[in-house]
């Protein structure tokens, strides 16, 4: 590899249910200006676009990168839409990044959005084909039982999500842009949420929003001119398992694991919970933050439970996960990887506001997607890798 | 640079309709007849890329089923482009670049029966201003070649040219669904179905499937006798609102023919992802072609165009006849979106 | 435009909301292998298929085996009983597909098949459908029954005691 390459620009939109003041060009713009405004640059300092979402289905526009062209001033340059399901924001970060550390750019726009409200997300995620058995229970009911699986299997008792549900969403209440900002959140009211996928309640779910990332990436002369410390990228990964095969650890997935791997060698961290300082996690539904701290191996299988419980990933634990709030607080599909990505790069800068971790010099930025198959890592740092 | 070639290319045998295979169905023996031309394990490729598009298929996800076709256990290194799979060998051919894997598979599928067609690109255009009109796919192109035909003096005989050459042409291209004799006379007394484009200007509705498999410097020159190699590739889009681009040329083609090479020296075939007959013409000039240089050999999109593996198609049939002694350098080209508004060109040249 | 009508058009405010139905028709094929399978629950039998390398039994099938990418060409007639490996309560109404709030929503582990396949319990209490639950088919009239798995409208305990945690923990 010949480049090395860092994020030296962030911007977000503020995340909610129903963005009508913009257009979809108009959202997805929004976020990349103040991405470019971060890193003080212009649109003509752009040498490429890369943009990513999930299906075009929830927004009723055939591969938009055509569509967003004119808005994002990528006319001229290259422009490629990523596709990989939930964890799209994180695979569009990875591809962008593969392109300046090829040398091929030297500073390249990457942007994820959704913009739910425009369709009917919920109709998109349940086409199916006439085939199939007519068993319509959304994603919460292919989850759900992943979930009772893993409870099961690692005998976590039943609060445990609910303390996730609670401690993303406090965390949430330091973060402008996050969707949901629940003033008075605690393990009463989400215990008293319906429960919509028994062992899932209401509020143990992410929202669904309307909302934009958009990162600007750098080499290393760029990084030296900018105006923010640049988050250095250590590592980055891709994996993928098909949805069913025989044999298959749906709760706890072979995928997730040698990502993670991957990931953790190229940055030289070899204890995750010790060596990062903390993670910005794909996790939807409450009950992923134990599943993913042993699949990611922050500790050993079966104890996931334990660390969330014993307030190690709370803001103030020894490895916080999710201080922005994370997905629980503001889910615009498409991007919702990227901001993972993008918070983890915040965190490194110094750039987090309200919700830095204090003194955090390196952080892992996670997305996951389809049948929990599709997962998308990096590891970004403080200093030069 | 890292270099890389082209080392393996298969596609299905393209149909009009494929009803009694799904996506997986189709893809699984086209996936192994590229794996067993390399010479490879599927466990041996170091990163997989595929393009497909949901509403061809008409569910979300589409290329989450894909990968069954792959055999993706161990799990893989894999990601996926809603463009066409010559985005996907894009991609490939960068993360190729970072050197730690020596392979990659890419792959592009579609079935454009399931559908239609015309309308589903519809909704590639602006969801405000032109969408809601709905302008469907070959109306968008017949602007183009108005444009085109006033703007240069052509008329529809020479459409009709292009024509006649690429039926003659995909007569010995077995998985082309549309070839033979004709003559210009002949297709110019058809009707015009959107003047001044004919039926005959227009690619076939057509299902199928393509893969390519890509290697890098010694690894390719191991499996391959002759590799294809990728000496430049690059892609650019243009505006999206028509009213503010030349429809008569085609500057993202022409900006990314220039970033990779294509003039550089002589081109002896060019294989171009030409959807409609005056696409042909205007890529051509874009690409700065002369007449020496062979048009698609294959017959083209116009004898058969599996969307989403028609731009990948390009590359791999450029590739293969470098690979196969028939010539030495080759101009591939894939497009998207409505009039050509984005571009990608590759060079690739023998040893 | 002049000033003057720029604020002539904020006084109506801005448009927040415009219509642009969409309607697209497919002609959706099942398939080879699934056409197979489905032919087999319209005659009230499951199929299921094993792969030629592994020799794990798809249920249901896909087709392929998504391990070794081949085709999964030989049939296996499975038992329409089975075990309920996981499941969850739907205390929501999530279409018009859907039976009655709450419905469990399951995995079943058909006895010889290697994956589980998607089904809903009745015949009991959603509060005490537990994993390890062993079920059978409940079948709709045969005058009803078509090419889909449909054709299954639930599972239902069979009584016989519960499977043992070991006999599918690996099938989650």
């Amino acid at each position: 590899m010949s480049e090395r390459c860092a994020v030296v620009g962030v911007g977000q939109t503020k995340h909610k249910s129903a963005r009508t003041d913009v257009s979809i060009a108009g959202l997805v713009r929004e976020a990349a200006r103040k991405a470019l405004d971060d890193a003080e640059m212009d649109w003509s300092d752009v040498d490429a676009v890369v943009i990513g979402k999930a299906p075009d289905m929830f927004e009723g526009v055939v591969m938009p990168e055509l569509y967003l062209a004119d808005a994002l001033g990528a006319v001229g340059k290259p422009m490629m839409r990523v596709h990989t399901a939930g964890s799209v924001g994180g695979s569009t970060a990875l591809v962008a990044t593969g392109l300046v550390q090829a040398g091929i750019h030297e500073r390249v726009l990457v942007a994820a959005f959704e913009k739910q409200s425009e369709s009917d997300a919920m109709w998109a995620l349940t086409v199916s084909q006439p085939f199939s058995a007519p068993l319509v229970a959304g994603a919460g009911g292919y989850f759900a039982p992943l979930i009772r699986g893993y409870m099961r299997r690692s005998g976590a008792p039943d609060h445990i999500g609910m303390l996730v549900a609670v401690k993303d969403r406090k965390n949430a209440l330091r973060n402008p842009n996050a969707h949901l900002h629940l003033h008075d959140i605690d393990m009463k009211m989400v215990e008293e949420s319906p429960m919509l996928w028994e062992p899932l309640r209401y509020l143990e779910t992410c929202p669904s929003s309307d909302g934009a990332c958009a990162i600007v990436l750098g080499n290393e002369a760029t990084a030296a001119k900018v105006p923010r410390r640049p988050a250095w990228i250590h590592g980055t990964a891709m994996r993928s398992e098909p949805t069913m095969f025989a044999g298959r650890d749906q709760v706890n997935p072979q995928a997730g694991k040698d990502c993670a791997a991957d990931v953790f060698r190229q940055a030289g961290v070899t204890d995750p919970r010790r060596d990062l300082d903390c993670a910005e996690v794909y996790v939807p539904f409450s009950w992923y933050e134990p599943m993913w701290l042993e699949n990611l191996g922050f500790c050993a299988d079966g104890d996931g439970w334990k660390l969330t419980e014993s307030g190690a990933t709370a803001f103030d634990g020894d490895i916080p996960w999710n201080p922005s709030g994370g997905v629980l607080s503001s889910n615009p599909i498409g991007a919702s990887g990227l901001i993972r990505f993008a918070e983890a790069a915040q965190q490194v800068r110094g750039e987090a506001g309200d919700y830095q971790v204090d003194g955090a010099r390196r952080a892992l930025g996670h997305a996951y997607g389809g049948g929990s198959q599709f997962f998308a890592m990096w590891v970004v740092g403080s200093d030069k890798p | 640079m890292t270099d890389v070639a082209v080392v393996a290319f298969a596609q299905s045998k393209h149909v009009a309709a494929d009803p009694n295979r799904n996506e997986v169905e189709m893809l699984m023996p086209v996936v192994a007849e590229a794996l067993e031309q390399a010479g490879l394990e599927r466990e041996e490729i170091g990163f997989v890329c595929s393009g497909s598009c949901d509403y061809l298929l008409g569910v979300p996800f589409s290329f989450v089923t894909a990968l069954d076709a792959i055999g993706a256990w161990p799990p893989i290194r894999e990601s996926h482009v809603e463009q066409d799979a010559a985005w996907a060998l894009y991609e490939a051919w960068v993360r190729l670049q970072h050197g730690d894997v020596d392979t990659a598979l890419v792959y592009g599928f579609g079935k454009s029966s399931l559908g239609d067609l015309h309308e589903i690109m519809t909704l590639q255009l602006d969801p405000y201003y032109l969408e809601p009109l709905w302008p469907d796919m070959v109306s968008m192109a017949a602007l183009q070649a108005r444009a085109y035909l006033d703007a240069t003096g052509k008329t529809e005989r020479d459409l009709a040219e292009v024509v006649v050459r690429s039926r003659a042409a995909a007569a010995s291209n077995p998985n082309a669904i549309v070839a033979g004799t004709t003559t210009a006379d002949a297709l110019l007394k058809e009707q015009t179905t959107i003047a001044p484009l004919r039926t005959s200007d227009c690619p076939p509705i057509t299902d199928g499937a393509a893969v390519v498999i890509l290697a890098t410097a010694d690894r390719a020159r191991a499996i391959s006798e002759r590799p294809a190699w990728i000496r430049g590739i690059d892609h650019r889009i243009e505006a999206h609102s028509i009213g503010v681009r030349d429809l008569a040329t085609s500057r993202s083609t022409a900006l990314a023919a220039g970033r990779a090479g294509a003039a550089d020296d002589k081109v002896d075939l060019a294989e171009m992802h030409a959807q409609f007959s005056h696409e042909e013409l205007i890529v051509r000039d874009a690409l700065g072609l002369d007449d020496s240089a062979t048009v698609n050999p294959s017959g083209g999109p116009l004898a058969a165009n599996p969307v989403m593996a028609t731009g990948l198609i390009r590359i791999g049939e450029a590739a293969s006849r470098i690979s196969a002694g028939g010539g030495d350098r080759a101009v591939a080209h894939a497009s998207s979106g409505p009039c050509l508004q984005h571009n990608l060109v590759a060079v690739l040249e023998g040893e | 435009m002049s000033g003057r009508a720029i604020e002539d058009l904020n006084e109506d405010g801005p448009v927040t909301k415009m219509h642009a139905p969409i309607r697209l028709e497919y002609r959706i094929g099942a398939g080879t292998a699934q056409s197979r399978f489905l032919r087999g629950v319209a005659e009230g039998k499951l199929l299921g298929q094993k792969c030629p390398v592994c020799s794990k039994v798809y249920m249901p099938p896909r087709g392929s085996c998504p391990i070794h990418g081949v085709p999964t060409e030989e049939e296996v007639e499975l038992p329409d009983r089975g075990t309920v490996t996981t499941f969850c309560v739907v205390n929501i109404p999530f279409s018009d597909l859907a039976p009655e709030v709450p419905y469990v929503c399951a995995q079943v582990l058909l006895d010889g098949a290697d994956t589980a396949l998607f089904g809903l319990i009745a015949g009991m209490p959603a509060r005490e459908v537990r994993m390890g639950l062993r079920v059978r088919a409940e079948w709709a009239p045969r005058e009803e029954w078509t090419y889909n798995l449909g054709n299954i409208k639930w599972w239902e305990p069979t009584g016989e005691p519960d499977a043992d945690y070991d006999a599918y923990k690996d099938y989650i």
